[in-house]
């Protein structure tokens, strides 16, 4: 419910490391985001900015077809539970592969995550965005980014 | 790094001379490079090297089962096995699923793939230029050396035309 944005945090806020060296194409970039002071006894949401590189899709959380990878975002963290992770709303998009439309999202989009605190003070909640891109002729391999996110509980 | 390295390697090895997505022109043969050894297993845990098909034409396919782009041209593998094989030619998919044969092998035989198929892995791809994107695909002539290269999804008769052409000679 509370959900304070901490501009200090902002520039500093997320690590981002590529947690699958074997694949090296970056056509997904994860944007700083804004810090987030949570009350104790009180949820407060965090979003994760997407922006993929044009031309290029992933699969939404819920791929229409069960080979294909799904966008996926988990936290960890000892300090605060997470409550949801809340995907937008994919776009169902025909591509010259494709037989019937995909469930994908592409261009810029938000992943909101709602955290419970557990315990008061600053700490860093770690995740890991899996995804899988592609483009009309060629697919990605799976790549894995790891977000570093600090925390301040009141 | 890995796409660049793919595609300097790539070039190296066909010297096709043309970016991702294009029609990549049949080598001559004096100008091919030898394919490079690999030994993978199959799903019975058989070991193949790309050696074992010497002698025939080879269409080796790099692959996935999440590749939208990949799961159009394996139907035309089918048809390209059954139809050329007694020409000596043979398909070989190798496939870059992370979690291999668990869910390679459900897919395989529920499209009835008629070709060899293993399972590769980061050092075969890196002999290869590092596969960053699929498919990709080389036709490998009859004596091992490397005629033409894809990458990225091509049309049916590109690949039946450059599988004639190999053959030919």
């Amino acid at each position: 419910m509370l959900v304070t944005l901490n501009k200090f945090w902002r520039s500093s806020a997320v690590v981002l490391l590529a947690a699958t060296p074997a694949f090296a194409q970056n056509v997904l970039t994860v944007l700083p985001p804004e810090s987030t002071s949570i009350k104790l006894g009180q949820t407060g949401e965090a979003k994760v900015h997407l922006k993929l590189r044009s031309g290029y899709h992933v699969n939404s959380n819920k791929p229409a077809d069960e080979f294909l990878i799904p966008l996926k975002l988990t936290w960890t963290s000892t300090a605060v539970e997470t409550v949801s992770v809340e995907y937008p709303k994919p776009a169902m998009e025909k591509y010259q592969f494709s037989e019937k439309p995909l469930s994908v999202y592409s261009g810029e989009f938000d992943i909101a995550t709602k955290f419970k605190p557990i315990a008061r003070g600053m700490t860093t909640v770690s995740g890991k965005l899996r995804y899988q891109a592609c483009n009309d002729t060629m697919c990605l391999p799976p790549k894995t980014i790891e977000i570093q996110l600090p925390i301040n509980v009141e | 790094m890995r796409l660049i390295t793919a595609m300097v390697v790539g070039l190296g090895l066909i010297s096709c001379g043309s970016a991702p997505h294009a029609r990549a022109a049949v080598k001559p043969a004096k100008e091919r490079k030898k394919a490079p050894e690999f030994s993978l297993k199959d799903s019975t845990g058989k070991a193949l090297k790309l050696s074992d098909l010497k002698g025939k034409v080879v269409l080796l396919n790099f692959w996935a089962t999440w590749c939208g782009p990949c799961k159009i041209e394996i139907p035309w593998f089918i048809e390209f096995e059954q139809k050329y094989k007694d020409k000596g030619f043979a398909v070989l998919g190798v496939s870059m699923d992370e979690d291999g044969w668990k869910d390679v092998k459900p897919y395989v035989e529920s499209k009835k793939i008629n070709y060899r198929v293993v399972v590769g892995d980061d050092t075969t791809a890196t002999l290869y230029g590092g596969v960053d994107s699929l498919p990709t695909t080389f036709i490998v002539d009859r004596d091992g050396k490397i005629a033409a290269v894809h990458v990225g999804l091509v049309s049916k008769s590109d690949y039946a035309s450059d599988i004639e052409q190999v053959l030919a000679k």
